[in-house]
């Protein structure tokens, strides 16, 4: 077993394609909670809230979102308990489905940063029905500029797309931070294939 | 989990729509650079679209990416993000290519599942009412492995399906099939140390949408599926050997290479059937390659809370 060496970055079996998660999974992938990291009220909660629009700037009804993140002191936890939750333990994940309003809501922790000095964000991944694949995201708290201009993916960005990662710190201590699926204000989704070989059918593949 | 569902609840939102949407075209705000895609296939709102339409687009998209294909073109292995002949993708692709990151910190570990968040038992879609479902019982089963070949062990798999009438239970499901008041169609497990995980349920039946006249999907179960990096994380759909909808069906055709459309596809397989119980279908499924340098722990799959 490759245990000690480096594996190399060379995918060995051809990965499974994704499907669009569809009309119905509001029966599905739901649950109790889904979406309180920790519970509403509590010391250190703030909420994290956005729309989700489409190319028309259309809210989205029929999407669903998923959080990971470290805690506060910016530690990756490796607790079990995300789907029953007990009320204490923070697992760093979340659920939400959106309303008929395009909103989603979570209620969570201001991530820690994961290294001194680095720049602070949440994981994201949004499916809907419609979009054909899950597409990967980061939204970044918005204080520490110094940290925001040194963080690797948002300076390699043109900086007319770069605020599309970064939320708006609310007059409650929330955050607001909106998805938009396509056109004006096109938030930006990631890669983390990279090569070439996925350039142009990862990101959507125009039929030539 | 199945049981406590308060359908009340979950369906509680109106139908604002089904699953097609009004033909998108020339929509306010849509980005100048989505019209030559969106072009093609835009129709008079009045014309019905048939599935001889449809076929068409789809042999189009197929037409030419063979031609690629031939020219040396690297194969596709993921669907197309911009798929016009499914309708309701053409408002909700992105443009711009997807931003090539290296993956961080966070992204390079998974959330943790484990039997304190699902029960042993949610993985029998049969028994989570007083009576028997309708229809054909089943057993799936498969291995989830990583893009290197190592099982995903202690990991969380979500299935939902319609039941064997092709009839979902979500209210906006609406078409003229019964309900069957011992079927939801939910599931979950946690993978084994090798990466195997088992449901046993009820075949799914076709199910007709409004993508297009005459539209219909051909039987599937929705999988979602988490690896040990949140990189991993994909959501996909199950299908049966030898539909007769596959070359119909605009979401399985928006993978665009037939090799990458088989690995949707279960097969038979008589040692997994069980004598007058079940029929078996194997189904494994790979997710991307691991980003991050494993302890040797995890290289043996000691994840997990068991």
């Amino acid at each position: 077993m490759e245990t000690s060496k480096n594996v190399s970055p060379t995918t060995k079996l051809t990965p499974t394609p994704g499907q669009t998660v569809g009309p119905f999974y509001g029966y599905a992938l739901p649950y109790e909670k889904d979406r309180e990291l920790l519970a509403p009220g509590s010391p250190g909660s703030i909420r994290l809230q956005g729309t989700v629009y489409d190319g028309a700037g259309h809210p989205i009804p029929d999407a669903i979102l998923e959080i990971w993140q470290p805690d506060s002191e910016g530690n990756i936890v490796h607790r079990t308990g995300s789907l029953v939750r007990d009320g204490y333990t923070f697992t760093g994940f979340g659920r939400s489905s959106v309303g008929n309003s395009g909103v989603y809501t979570f209620t969570t922790v201001n991530p820690g940063p994961t290294r001194p000095g680095a720049a602070a964000f949440i994981s994201v991944a949004v499916f809907a029905r419609g979009l054909m694949n899950r597409l990967f995201t980061r939204v970044y708290l918005p204080e520490n500029e110094e940290a925001l201009a040194a963080d690797p993916l948002l300076s390699s960005l043109d900086p007319e797309r770069r605020h599309t990662l970064i939320a708006r710190r609310d007059a409650d201590g929330g955050l607001t931070w909106d998805i938009r699926l396509q056109g004006e204000g096109e938030t930006v989704f990631l890669d983390f294939e990279g090569g070439p070989a996925f350039e142009g059918t990862a990101a959507g593949g125009a039929a030539e | 989990m199945p049981e406590e569902i308060n359908l009340e609840t979950f369906n509680a939102d109106p139908i604002t729509e089904d699953v097609s949407d009004p033909a998108p075209q020339a929509a306010p705000g849509t980005a100048p650079q989505a019209a030559p895609e969106a072009a093609p296939q835009a129709q008079p709102k009045a014309a019905v679209e048939t599935q001889q339409d449809l076929s068409a687009e789809i042999k189009a998209i197929g037409d030419t990416y063979a031609a690629a294909l031939k020219n040396g073109k690297a194969p596709e292995t993921q669907p197309r993000l911009d798929y016009a002949p499914y309708r309701s993708s053409i408002l909700r692709h992105p443009t711009k290519s997807l931003h090539h990151a290296d993956p961080e910190t966070i992204e390079l570990y998974s959330p943790a599942f484990g039997h304190q968040d699902v029960h042993a038992l949610e993985s029998d879609l049969t028994i989570q009412h007083n009576g028997e479902p309708q229809g054909e019982r089943i057993l799936v089963a498969g291995r989830v492995l990583d893009g290197d070949g190592r099982p995903v062990a202690g990991q969380l798999v979500e299935i939902w399906q319609a039941n064997s009438s092709g009839r979902y239970i979500h209210k906006r499901d609406q078409h003229p099939a019964p309900l069957d008041p011992n079927f939801t169609g939910v599931g979950r497990c946690i993978t084994g140390a090798d990466g195997s995980y088992s449901f046993t349920t009820i075949k799914p039946g076709a199910y007709p949408w409004k993508n297009h006249l005459n539209a219909w999907r051909p039987a599937h179960i929705h999988f979602s599926l988490f690896g040990q990096e949140f990189t991993q994380r994909i959501v996909t759909q199950m299908y049966f050997p030898g539909d007769q909808l596959f070359p119909l069906d605009p979401i399985y055709q928006s993978i665009v290479d037939q090799d990458a459309r088989d690995r949707l596809v279960a097969s038979y397989d008589h040692d997994l059937t069980q004598p007058e119980w079940a029929l078996g279908y194997k189904w494994d499924i790979v997710l991307t390659g691991s980003k991050r340098t494993w302890t040797e722990n995890e290289a043996f799959g000691a994840d997990g809370d068991e």
